[in-house]
């Protein structure tokens, strides 16, 4: 192998951390905040799940959606209004978590 | 049970008459529950996007701010208050169909009657059980 060896990431992935909801902790070891890797929000629940098994099917739904009954920011902004789960996240940025609430 | 600071629940009975005819909807903050025992001491107004008399859904960026406000100030949201305008303060189907938090606790404001009313209940895997509400100085 050549000392020059350049190592090349598979995606331009960033730690970020993720406020989860109280309602979750529960199933991230009871943390309010953890760490996660991504170039994208839908990266970064792919790494979350793979570190928190029992986040499966929590936060995005079995069909790859974000699920209805939660909001999802970066930042300040609800990703809704910015590309759903193809956001861009970048080192820094803080993606949170909160349950949707609604009723009658 | 509920403690509801009186300030906070002035508010949020202002708040419910204030947004009429539509539903008002806000959260509460307070310590970490203990022993089921809740108390709200921050209200948080939150706009219902619904902006309706029948359903409420609080707006998400709002809803941000409040949880970093209260967790700024070493609280945390405990539950969330909504009105019903014209109906007794029990949680509707839908209500219970989408309460988030079996922690939370979920306030009705019923404007029915010439007489506020307000009350509190946990909603657990679709069950609802009503907790005393207390209001202290």
């Amino acid at each position: 192998m050549s000392t020059n060896s350049v190592v090349i990431p598979r995606s331009s992935a960033v730690p970020v951390q993720v406020r989860i909801p109280t309602i979750l902790r529960p199933d991230a070891g009871g943390a309010a905040v953890v760490t996660a890797e991504g170039a994208t929000v839908g990266e970064l629940f792919a790494d979350l799940v793979a570190k928190y098994p029992a986040m499966r099917g929590k936060v995005i739904t079995d069909d790859g959606e974000l699920h209805k009954f939660v909001n999802v920011y970066v930042n300040d902004d609800d990703v809704r209004y910015l590309d759903k789960l193809d956001s861009k996240v970048a080192e820094g940025d803080t993606v949170s978590i909160l349950p949707a609430v609604a009723g009658g | 049970m509920l403690r509801l600071r009186r300030d906070v629940y002035l508010q949020m009975v202002g708040d419910c008459y204030d947004k009429l005819p539509n539903e008002a909807c806000g959260l509460m903050a307070g310590p970490s529950p203990r022993d089921d025992l809740a108390v709200g001491q921050i209200c948080y107004p939150i706009t219902n996007v619904a902006a309706s008399s029948r359903v409420y859904e609080l707006d998400p960026r709002e809803h941000l701010r409040a949880d970093r406000d209260a967790e700024e100030r070493g609280l945390q949201l405990v539950g969330v208050y909504h009105s019903h305008t014209h109906t007794v303060g029990y949680p509707s189907p839908t209500d219970v169909a989408q309460a988030p938090d079996p922690a939370w606790h979920y306030v009705l404001v019923s404007l029915a009657d010439e007489a506020p009313s307000v009350r509190s209940y946990r909603i657990v895997d679709g069950n609802i059980s009503e907790e005393p509400v207390v209001v202290v100085d």
